[in-house]
């Protein structure tokens, strides 16, 4: 309670700061003062509340989870919605409708933020919880940091999406919040790794599974990343405005260390922690090889590092820096083949489970998007490609593939198989739907991968061909107009795939909110050990 | 000392490659380990049947 007050203060400063001068950190500052005020409330109403029993140390505190499942869900339609309007936009430019906070520019890492952070983050968050404690068969140590960093965490995510509508942005890519937005993710990003530690501290498990070594790169890497990259001065301690530590070419380093290892350790690592235990766990059968998913996490960890450098290929930096870059990108498909061979192999016997039940199939199809995208990137990275793909609709599709076909269906697929674990259900509460969300999701990403390979390819082609005289055939132009059907088509996929997520939002609220078949809802009573697929 | 731009590339192009070599020997000689496979098997087995209630 003492925090909130806090914030609040904080927030009502800021706000009168930024009265000030006008500033846009005065509207951050009421939200600031909005959100704490919202959640005080919450706290004073339970504040009469009796004792929680000593009982509850006996099971798991799943509630952070619960939540967090259901912020992330509520995100993935926001930012999806927002991306889909993206896609339009870029067909049909008057989509804007004329304002300043709907132009391309803003909306764009609106999506980006709403889906990589609001998404990705959330389920992370969440799912971490759940498997932390199931691994380490350990109660987390306390019952205020989990929620200290979930809503906090989405305080956060709310002052970068409602700066970008603003104009707040300090325009490095996946980096966009300000100055005052960075320090409070640092403060909640170490209570969440503290937690975690605090957590394994006390585990009843001698070995520590494979997915939290998984979860706790994607901590404290993130941790590491997101403080190098955001060093920076603000121009006034009463604005938004600020300027980086670095400069030219070592600020374009810097970024795309931050960049590429934020796909590695945020986009990557976390999710494999996902896959390494639900897929398991719904299989109803151990991972292939413990011994290649150990292999695969060092791999992981020592190649990603290097990596960033293939986004600066053709620039100032110095070549014997992109060829580095470039090299690690190559040598990383052996680590990444590893865990998508590993997660297959494990299927390997089950495939009738696959084919029954489309929340393993959702699992399934994210290992080999993540084989597929992993090996694309590779290739991508390799300068001479990276000459035609680069700065073209390709990326955009790479991206894409890995985004839709790797996070977001191992996300669905491991929140249709936590959800009913949690909520102590014996099944989600629509199968048809689950299976319904997996053909529209699928559909979805390969007309969006597909398009976009064709459009970048063309693009990149066009905007190299020359003619007799030595000069470009085409203009910057004649390649927009060539683009345009491609650019209707992503639309199209990235509108089922927003549909395939508001039928898993239906699916997921039913399942919540249905009666459990079970007699006594409250009980810890133990889940069947192998839940069966549904149908 | 001087620190400048050819010393720090000398060196994280030869002492660089080795100790990567070496961090990614010891990761493959944990892993290949032939007295740490009961161990990791057993890993792999155990969180596939939970009770679902912490230990005590």
């Amino acid at each position: 309670m003492a925090i909130l007050v806090v914030l609040a203060a904080v927030g009502l400063a800021m706000a009168a700061a930024g009265a000030g001068r006008a500033d846009p950190m005065q509207t951050h500052g009421f939200i600031v003062l909005l959100f704490s005020l919202g959640f005080l409330c919450v706290l004073l109403n339970g504040y009469f509340a009796p004792e929680p029993s000593e009982t509850r140390l006996e099971s798991y505190y799943d509630d952070p989870s619960k939540a967090g499942i259901v912020i992330a869900m509520a995100w993935a339609v926001f930012a999806m919605f927002i991306g889909d309007w993206v896609a339009w936009l870029l067909a049909f430019p008057d989509l804007t409708f004329d304002a300043a906070w709907s132009s391309f520019g803003r909306l764009r890492p609106v999506h980006t933020t709403g889906i990589i952070f609001g998404f990705g983050g959330n389920a992370l968050i969440a799912t971490s919880f759940h498997v932390m404690q199931r691994t380490s068969r350990a109660r987390m140590p306390d019952q205020f940091s989990p929620w200290f960093v979930l809503i906090g965490y989405n305080l956060f995510c709310l002052l970068a999406v409602t700066g970008y509508f603003m104009g707040i942005t300090q325009s490095k890519e996946y980096a966009e919040p300000e100055w005052y937005a960075d320090i409070w993710l640092v403060i909640v990003w170490v209570t969440y790794l503290l937690l975690y530690l605090r957590t394994l501290a006390r585990r009843k498990e001698p070995h520590i599974y494979v997915a939290n070594w998984y979860y706790l790169a994607f901590i404290l890497v993130v941790a590491i990343l997101h403080i190098v990259n955001n060093l920076a001065v603000p121009a006034s301690f009463a604005g938004a405005k600020s300027y980086s530590a670095f400069s030219g070419v070592q600020d374009a380093m810097t970024q795309w260390w931050y960049g590429h290892n934020a796909v590695a350790f945020f986009l990557t690592a976390g999710f494999l922690g996902m896959l390494y235990y639900y897929l398991p766990k719904r299989a109803g059968r151990p991972i292939y090889s413990y011994r290649m998913s150990i292999i695969g996490f060092w791999g992981i960890t020592f190649f990603y590092m290097w990596a960033g450098s293939h986004h600066l290929h053709y620039t100032a930096l110095p070549q014997w820096v992109q060829t580095l870059g470039m090299t690690f990108s190559v040598m990383l498909l052996v680590p990444s083949w590893i865990a998508a061979a590993n997660a297959l192999l494990t299927l390997n016997g089950a495939w009738h489970k696959v084919r029954d039940d489309a929340t393993l199939r959702f699992m399934m199809m994210a290992a080999v998007f993540y084989g597929l995208s992993t090996f694309e990137g590779s290739f991508m990275a390799i300068r001479s490609v990276n000459a035609l793909s680069h700065y073209t609709d390709w990326t955009i599709g790479h991206v894409h593939a890995g985004a839709m076909g790797w996070v977001a269906l191992i996300t669905f697929g491991s929140i249709y198989a936590v959800v009913p674990w949690l909520w102590k259900r014996e099944r989600m509460y629509s199968p048809a739907l689950v299976e319904v969300h997996f053909w529209l999701a699928l559909a979805g990403t390969l007309i969006y991968v597909f398009a976009m390979w064709n459009s970048g390819i063309i693009q990149g082609l066009m905007w190299r061909t020359y003619n007799d005289s030595g000069t470009l055939t085409y203009s910057f132009l004649d390649s927009m107009v060539a683009m345009h059907p491609y650019y209707v088509a992503r639309a199209i996929g990235g509108l089922l795939f927003l549909i395939g997520a508001i039928v898993g939002c239906y699916n997921i609220w039913m399942t919540i909110h249905r009666p459990s078949g079970a007699p006594a809802p409250s009980d810890d009573a133990p889940l069947p050990a192998n839940l069966q697929p549904a149908e | 000392m001087n620190i400048d731009h050819h010393m720090l590339v000398g060196f994280a192009k030869s002492f660089g490659l080795f100790y990567l070599l070496a961090m990614a020997a010891a990761a493959l000689l944990y892993a290949c380990w032939p007295a740490n496979k009961k161990r990791f098997d057993k890993a792999a087995r155990d969180i596939i049947e939970d009770e679902d209630k912490p230990w005590r």
